[in-house]
């Protein structure tokens, strides 16, 4: 019985990593850079809800939208001030480092604004959840949420990139931009809407985060967010079926190897998976050769 | 009015100054060829043209309209296609879906059907391989691919960048003859071509350019009886 609740936890803390994985993962395919920024936006998001919820007072559905609008816009403006004017910058080193101060930017002001104490984040779920088994085992209505929540995310975002305009757009500007240019569509406003999707996705697997694991402080974000990166390249950057999987199968390995390991090891646990699988299979377990053009 | 003029255009890289004050015209239903060698400024042109690239001086203007400074995205819809040197499809997108990508600029969905049936009955092989990856054709199919992509955008101008590069002679035969068939049907066509002869051989006019200079124009059939074109670029 345990197991297969440690198994449904897993799944649960894979959700978000997935969620927080795609929003890597789109920035990488469209606009091939890492956003090492996108582990503190969740932070940032975290923090609007449990402001809307604790200090303001309102419902946490107004809370988690105040959270999308706030990491959505947050988002566009980190692109459009940080990333957009070393788009053809001769280094890609430029971007990647810029993306790492961008990332203390925003724990630091997070510090200033917040505080540096530990906020206990009241869970956006009220409900219990449901208890099987006579009473053995109980899966809590977070747990389900997020999975839900995770699943649901991933149908309408495949659904969106593959029959949608925009995500036909979207598909165009990562294999080619100049190509995409040459057919009407409009690389940087594509490029600002995968910033907006990826941040917007990032409020929303704060708010699940914050509410399964209750501590917020400044750097909540950080750990997530490599933890998300990891994910993406496990399952293959720049494919975001590829960040579900890989999501999932890290939330899965962490949580099991907390359990049946040293709980101290999990997160080395993780790490050791991802050396593993980049040893055996470089692009990732769902990525794509990359084909050189000749 | 000519359908597209160019006015003393200067490009450059960084300091360097690819484009040294050209201007020609392409008149509504010509094919005009852009001639040279490699590194002459062809390239550069039809870059600027289409608003890849923006020029330090000089204008650009398409039916009337002074495009010099509208970025290339905004250039397709009013009327302008550009098929990119070494082709440029989507790899990882079906044939299908590439022509699709062509029509992204428009609305009307039964006049794409449309176009796409009229491209599709220019290049049957595409409609062979509708469902295959762009990426697995041949590279005088994924020519052909990029050309109906073109075609999509219902363009009244066609920039054409080196379309016969690195094509088989039967391709370049192939693909020189739909060029010819797309301009009978009314297209106006600005073609560039490191293949001199076969580019004059279908061209109306052509501008010869060297070092980001044209040197010479005129008439196509004049230019191929030119004793400094036969030696230069013909190979005679």
């Amino acid at each position: 019985m345990s197991f297969i609740s440690y198994l449904i936890n897993g799944l649960s803390l894979g959700s978000v990593y997935a969620i927080i994985a795609l929003g890597y993962t789109m920035v990488y395919g469209i606009a091939k850079m890492l956003n090492f920024a996108h582990g503190d936006v969740i932070m940032i998001g975290a923090y609007v809800a449990f402001i809307g919820m604790s200090q303001a007072g309102v419902s946490p559905v107004i809370a988690v939208a105040a959270a999308i609008i706030v990491c959505t816009l947050l988002g566009i403006v980190i692109e459009r001030v940080a990333y957009k004017p070393l788009r053809n910058a001769s280094s890609s080193l430029a971007v990647l480092i810029t993306a790492i101060g961008v990332s203390y930017l925003l724990q630091n002001t997070a510090l200033l604004v917040f505080g540096a104490n530990t906020q206990t984040f009241p869970s956006v779920v009220s409900w219990g959840g449901i208890t099987l088994a006579d009473g053995a085992m109980n899966i809590s209505g977070v747990t389900i949420v997020t999975i839900v929540v995770c699943l649901v995310i991933m149908a309408v975002l495949i659904t969106f990139v593959q029959k949608s305009k925009p995500g036909q757009a979207m598909r165009a500007v990562s294999e080619d931009k100049g190509a995409a240019q040459l057919m009407g569509i409009n690389v940087n406003a594509t490029i600002a809407l995968t910033f907006a999707i990826g941040s917007a996705l990032a409020a929303v697997a704060g708010v699940l985060l914050c509410s399964a694991y209750p501590s917020l402080t400044p750097y909540t974000g950080a750990m997530p967010g490599i933890k998300a990166f990891v994910a993406a390249v496990f399952g293959g950057i720049g494919s975001i079926p590829g960040a579900f999987i890989g999501g999932l199968l890290l939330g899965v390995i962490e949580i099991l190897g907390r359990a049946y390991t040293m709980s101290q090891l999990a997160d080395a646990l993780v790490f050791a998976v991802l050396i593993i699988v980049l040893l055996v299979k470089p692009t990732g377990l769902l990525g794509k050769k990359i084909q050189e053009k000749v | 009015m000519a359908m597209l003029e160019v006015k003393n255009l200067e490009v450059y890289y960084g300091v360097i100054q690819a484009i040294k004050g050209i201007s020609f015209e392409v008149n509504e239903g010509e094919v005009i060829a852009l001639i040279g060698a490699n590194g002459a400024g062809k390239t550069t042109t039809l870059h600027t043209v289409s608003g890849l690239l923006t020029p330090k001086s000089g204008q650009v203007i398409f039916e009337g309209e002074d495009i010099t400074k509208v970025p290339a995205h905004r250039i397709v819809s009013m009327g302008m296609a550009h098929v990119p040197e070494g082709r440029r499809v989507f790899a990882q997108l079906s044939v299908y879906e590439n022509l699709k990508m062509g029509a992204y600029t428009r609305k009307d969905r039964q006049e794409i059907e449309e176009s796409l049936r009229s491209v599709y009955k220019r290049f049957p092989r595409l409609e062979e391989r509708k469902n295959q990856l762009a990426g697995t054709l041949s590279g005088g199919e994924q020519q052909m691919l990029a050309m109906g992509r073109a075609l999509m955008s219902k363009p009244k101008l066609l920039l054409l960048d080196e379309p016969s590069m690195g094509l088989s002679p039967i391709f370049v035969n192939e693909i020189f003859d739909i060029i010819r068939s797309v301009s009978e049907s009314g297209m106006t066509v600005l073609l560039v071509e490191q293949n001199a002869k076969k580019a004059l051989s279908i061209a109306d006019r052509a501008y010869v350019l060297e070092t980001g200079n044209i040197v010479l124009d005129g008439p196509a059939k004049n230019l191929l009886e030119d004793d400094s074109i036969k030696k230069a670029y013909l190979g005679e």
